[in-house]
């Protein structure tokens, strides 16, 4: 340590005083570093359900996992760029005299808004539910669709 | 039948297991949120594995421990391209274990909307009876 070599520093027997600090110094990088990494590799809204939007040259996805929600119990409104997906997940009540052992999976309602990059068409969009996995395919409007413009050589 | 009272739904991350046996294909896990709950005559298991169909999902029940394994194919097709990824996709997987007997060859299981229902009846011995004391 440039510190101890220059104030000419005593070793206390061989142990530095500074090696603990530094050792402690180590430690809490690693640790905010754990945690940034964590908090950063899936930036999600928090906002249920979430969603997995993806895209094509001629359309956008929006996928959603609503296990155990009926296609009734779905909402879904598009207007421009935007999607509204709401419903409500229902847990029907069982048997009286059960006794519950475990109880993970809830119920509720919930409603999303999410923005797509681009104007669709809104009189195309189509949605299925197949295993519980929402899928909104949401054509791409004709303006918003890439062009190939091919260069001229003169 | 009444219905659980309506709340705002959270978002929640899916849980991924953490130290699984040794998986020998690549891949997420996931632990699949269940409910299990049981009367007198059977023990059922309500489990949300959203994206696996019934041709892949495999229950295993050996030894007292019960075994769910549902493997998911990506639902993306080809050439489209991440937006915004809130979720991940893979396997789900989780284990029981059992305390009571079985009778494993009245098993029912049944995957609607991605949720599996299971229900695993006691063997006969196993459900309690009532015996009536006589008086004299």
């Amino acid at each position: 340590m440039l510190f101890q070599r220059m104030t000419d520093w005593p070793t206390w027997g061989g142990l530095r005083p500074f090696e603990e600090l530094e050792r402690m110094r180590r430690q809490m990088e690693r640790l905010t570093e754990g945690l940034t990494r964590g908090l950063w590799r899936e930036p999600i809204s928090g906002v249920f359900p979430l969603l997995n939007v993806t895209e094509d040259k001629e359309n956008f996805y929006v996928r959603a996992e609503l296990p155990g929600v009926k296609a009734e119990d779905l909402e879904l409104s598009v207007t421009g760029d935007s999607l509204t997906l709401s419903g409500e997940r229902k847990i029907a009540a069982e048997d009286e005299n059960a006794r519950y052992h475990r109880r993970e999976r809830e119920a509720g309602k919930f409603s999303r808004i999410v923005t797509l990059p681009a104007q669709v068409e809104p009189a195309k969009v189509e949605a299925s539910c197949a295993d519980g996995v929402l899928t909104v395919v949401l054509p791409k409007a004709e303006a918003s669709k890439p062009k190939t413009i091919s260069v001229k050589s003169s | 039948m009444s219905v659980a009272e309506s709340k705002a739904l959270q978002a929640r991350e899916k849980a991924e297991v953490s130290a699984p046996a040794e998986q020998t294909r690549p891949g997420l896990v996931f632990t699949p949120a269940v409910d299990i709950f049981e009367t007198e005559k059977e023990i059922t298991l309500l489990a949300d594995m959203p994206g696996v169909k019934s041709e892949t999902l495999n229950i295993h029940l050996h030894e007292n421990v019960l075994t769910l394994d549902g493997d998911v194919e990506p639902p993306e097709g080809p050439g489209e391209v991440d937006v915004l990824r809130e979720y991940r996709t893979g396997k789900y997987y989780r284990q029981f274990t059992l305390s009571q007997v079985i009778d494993q060859d009245r098993i029912e299981a049944g995957m609607t909307d991605g949720v599996l229902r299971l229900i695993l009846p006691k063997v006969e011995e196993a459900t309690p009876r009532k015996i009536k004391v006589k008086s004299k």
